[in-house]
Order: structure tokens, then sequence, then C-alpha cells
């Protein structure tokens, strides 16, 4: 089971990195900023396994990938959102991050709610399944490789 | 079936005709690596196990960002960039000429018909001159750097046409505003947007770069403008048939079409804190600003800086605001030197600063503070893009800037 924190419609890059973090050289250094614009106290309290829920357009904004990648590195499971941006959506893949566009859910529950993501399939919220459609076929093997970097070692023959 | 012009664009480029929704791997004319992530792309680029770059000549690295540097480790990044270009023969390194979106055509680069991708959003800006442009992140570009190739969906087009002439006091800037306005900030995720009609045809490539610039804003992923005599002018190439094939058929296929009237645009703002929140400058006259911003890859051309001189010459910036030019490349800068443009600009109180993304991106002079507000003609006005989360950024045209910068207060020019 994965804990919900909700977000709104339209949460940017710069929300959930802002420009100031970015040039930090690991992903260590950037996780207490994550979404500190929006909530300066969420980097703290997200735990490995959690998930998000938001609204419309979720990643809108700059091509950061650290944005991504410090979302990844929070532990944050998965992201279920009404739309995502196209940046994001292709940077969270690549960085093995999974992403769920489902229509219904962010507007039926609410921020705490205990949820179960079986991908591919559907989301167990509340007693309520809510159903979820596949990725495509080049996206799922980069994600089921890991990212795109290990994709890319396995084409060069190193893993 | 018709084709839409993205559609023509990926058709030449892979050989065969191409509908929306597929996926097709193209062979990438140019990659474009800005200072910020130049670290990152290099590091995923060894983590990917490559040993050689598959086309140096396709790929400029441009410092803008970080630049002059404001942070003790901002130089970093410039070093690993330079430590890059060494290792790997990349020859096309710009350290101090510009910002990235307007050296990739003013440098002579992308050309109608190419397709190029950057580690920036705001690489669709290159839709100006009818390229297929859009922005990426840092291990995709790794991808690149070592392939020469990218997989793309073709996107669905949204059809804008304005025709007609536009009030004296409204730019190009008003209009996309207006059009992400009505599309909202997601209106166009995952499609193409392809401008057309009389009004464009009349606006100079600089108008059209800054409408290009802000397709990204209402979601899209390119914005695209059908090349002409002007653009190839731009782009110092003759208007053969081979750009004058690149336009849509009559019968091309649209997800929706936008018509507007060219008369029937005003001065507009982006309110507090998103770019979709569009208001006519008429309807918040009065708002008192702190900071009057005129620069960025959305709005510091020539055009821009002329704009501004010509509303605020023999004026003088109101004695409260702090207003700050910053030209988008070297040649800006030289050409509003030579021509007087930023004589007049300084004489009314403004301060120049060097080309580069400056204080757009909340980097370079000017951060703002709590509870002050900025006018600015950037592209973005994110809760803390250009300061603490409380300030209050307002976009706009070069023309109001200039006109509120004088006043003090938020007003048409």
């Amino acid at each position: 089971m994965s804990k919900i924190w909700k977000l709104d419609n339209d949460i940017d890059t710069d929300i959930i990195l802002p420009t100031e973090y970015l040039a930090f050289e690991t992903v260590e250094q950037m996780k207490p900023y994550a979404f500190s614009p929006l909530r300066p106290e969420l980097a703290g309290k997200i735990q490995p396994g959690d998930m998000i829920v938001a609204g419309n357009n979720f990643g809108c904004g700059s091509s950061r990938e650290q944005a991504p990648e410090v979302v990844k590195a929070l532990g944050i499971s998965c992201i279920v959102a009404k739309s995502f941006a196209r940046i994001f959506f292709r940077n969270a893949i690549n960085n093995g991050l999974l992403l769920i566009e489902q229509p219904d859910l962010y507007d039926e529950v609410s921020e705490g709610d205990e949820a179960e993501v079986i991908p591919g399939k559907e989301i167990k919220v509340n007693g309520k399944s809510y159903p979820i459609a596949s990725l495509p076929e080049n996206l799922t093997e980069i994600l089921e490789a890991g990212g795109l970097v290990k994709a890319m070692r396995k084409r060069n023959g190193l893993d | 079936m018709g084709h839409t012009l993205i559609e023509k664009i990926i058709g030449n480029k892979v050989g065969h005709e191409v509908k929306p929704g597929d996926i097709v791997t193209v062979d990438v004319d140019w990659c474009m690596i800005d200072d910020i992530m130049v670290p990152f792309a290099v590091q995923k680029f060894e983590e990917m196990g490559f040993d050689k770059v598959a086309n140096p000549d396709s790929v400029v690295l441009i410092y803008d960002h970080f630049l002059p540097a404001t942070q003790v480790d901002d130089s970093r990044h410039f070093r690993a960039g330079d430590e890059f270009a060494d290792k790997y023969g990349i020859k096309r390194v710009h350290r101090t000429d510009g910002i990235c979106h307007q050296l990739m055509t003013e440098a002579g680069y992308v050309k109608p018909g190419d397709i190029a991708f950057g580690t920036d959003s705001h690489t669709v800006t290159y839709g100006c001159v009818g390229a297929f442009s859009t922005g990426i992140g840092y291990t995709e570009m790794a991808g690149i750097l070592g392939t020469g190739q990218l997989w793309i969906k073709v996107p669905e087009t949204i059809r804008v046409e304005i025709d007609g002439t536009l009030p004296g006091n409204v730019t190009s800037k008003d209009v996309i505003l207006r059009i992400i306005g009505d599309l909202t900030a997601s209106g166009a995720t995952y499609q193409a947007l392809e401008f057309g009609g009389s009004t464009v045809d009349a606006m100079s490539v600089a108008s059209r770069m800054t409408m290009s610039n802000m397709s990204v804003e209402a979601g899209a992923k390119c914005g695209v403008f059908v090349p002409d005599e002007k653009t190839c002018d731009y782009c110092r190439i003759p208007y053969d048939d081979s750009v004058k094939a690149l336009q849509p058929d009559g019968d091309a296929t649209y997800t929706k079409v936008m018509r507007y009237r060219a008369e029937d645009f005003v001065p507009v703002c982006a309110c507090p804190s998103l770019v979709d929140n569009i208001k006519p400058v008429s309807e918040i006259k009065g708002t008192k600003v702190n900071q009057v911003f005129l620069g960025s890859c959305t709005n510091g051309r020539l055009e821009d800086l002329r704009t501004a001189a010509a509303y605020m010459k023999g004026k003088h910036v109101a004695p409260f605001v702090k207003m700050i030019v910053t030209p988008a490349s070297r040649k800006i800068y030289r050409e509003a030197l030579a021509d007087g443009t930023l004589e007049i600009l300084s004489d009314a109180g403004a301060i120049i600063t060097t080309p580069g993304c400056g204080l757009c991106c909340g980097r370079g002079g000017g951060i703002l503070s709590d509870d002050e507000v900025v006018v600015a003609t950037n592209n973005r006005n994110f809760l803390g893009r250009m300061g603490t989360s409380k300030v209050q950024i307002y976009l706009a045209s070069p023309a109001t800037a200039a006109a509120t910068a004088v006043a003090g207060y938020i007003t048409e020019a």
C-alpha cells in the first residue's frame, strides 16, 4: 500500500525543484528542496513507497530532469495525474519513474488515503477500483530496463 | 490525405509520409546543450558507455544561464562543457555570446526543415524558421550524443489563424499570451501549434520567435511557422523549392482551428502566478511595480529594445522603479549600441546588463523578495521564478514594460 500525497493542477518544474538548487552536484543535496515554493515541509515527510496524486498538467514548465530525479530520489513509487506535461513525462520514464494517467482518482481521494497500484491494470483506493492503461511498448522497455541509461548500457553491450 | 506543416517536416526527414501518433526514429540535425545541463548530460553520456559522439558537428554548447557566474559552483559547469568539447571534438561552443535560443538561429545553425533538440524547454523557439525543435532532458540528450538519433511521436496539430492589422500598442507577445489564455497552460499538450494568416505573414522573424518560444507555455511540443522569404533572408539561404515545399496542404487535418481578427487584440498581462491567467492591461492598470525586466529569449531582441526606446525617449523610469534591460545576444547588444537604442534606455535610467538568461530564471542580477511586483517580458511567472515565492510576476510585452517603467504602475503604451 502507498500513502497518497495530493497536489493540485499545473504543478510546474520550478515548484518541483527551483532553479537555484539545480546546480547541486548530487540529487541527494537537492532532496530537501523538492516542492519548497509550494510546500516546504513536504520533502521531509515523504516516505519511500509513497505516491503523488495530482490534477492536470503535472510537470509543466522547464526541461530540468532534476525534477523527476528528485521525486524518484524521495522514494515516490509513482505519480498518478489527470495529465502530464510532455517533457516531464519522457524524463520520468527515462529515469524509471512510473507515471500513470487516470481521469477520476484525483477528484475522489484525499491526502493520506492508502492506495494499491497494479501497473497496467488498476489502482485500488477506499474499496474502489480505478482502471489504468498500459504504456506503449517502447516506453515499457525503457521503464523495465530501469531507465534510459541502463537501456543504453545494454545496447552498448555493457550490462 | 493532406499533411500539416509538422507532418511535412518530419515526413521529409524520415523519407516517408507520417501521421499523428506514429512513433518514428529521426536523425537529429542539431543538439543544443546549455550550461545548466552540461555536467549532467556528460555524466549520463559516460554512464551509458559511449566512447564517441556520433556527430560532433551537430552539437552546440552554449553558456548563458550562469553567465557571468553568480555562485561559486557555477564555473564547474563551464569547465565540464570545455572538457567535454575538447575530448570529443565539439567545435561549436558559445561561451559569452548570448542566450542559447537566440544563437541557434542567429549564428546560422538551425534552418527551415531541420530537426533540433535542446536541454531547455524553450528549444521550441526554432519553430520560427519552420524547423521542428523541442526540449528534452539530459538523459535523452546523452542518448542522442551517442547515437545521433531520437524516437518521437508525430504530434497532432492545432492551427492558429490570425488575419488583419494589429493595433499600434499590441505586439506578438500580446498575441501569444492571449492564445495561451484561450488554450490554457495544458491545452496544446503533446500537440504542435501551427501559426498562419495575414497578420503572421506580416510579422518579422523576431516577432514570430516570441510566439514559437512561448508555445510550450500552452504545453505544445512545438510552435511552427511556414518559412517564407523573410525567413530565408534571416537564415541566409535561398528561398528555393525545398523551402517552398514546407507548407501545410489545404486538406490537412487539425484537432482544431482557432481564428482571430488582429484588430481585436489588446495589450495583456499573464498575472501571478500562472501563464494562462491572462487579463487586459486596462483591467489591472494602476498596480504599482518595483521592477521592470526587458529581455530573455522571448523578448530580448533588437526590435523589442527599439520598441521600448521609442516609448522611453526623453522620458525617465519612475524614481522607485528599477528597470533592467538584457539584450538576448552580443550581436543584438552591439546593434542596439550602434543605433543609439541603448543610449536612450540608459538615459532613461535603465540598467543595461550583459547578454544572457539573467533574471528570467532567477539566477542573474535583480532577484526580488517578498511582496515585490515585477513586470517582465520573459515567458514564465511561476511561483519563485524570479526570487521568493511571494514575488508577484506579471508577463507583458516590451511596449507595456516600457510604459510601466515610466509610470511606476502597470499601464499600456
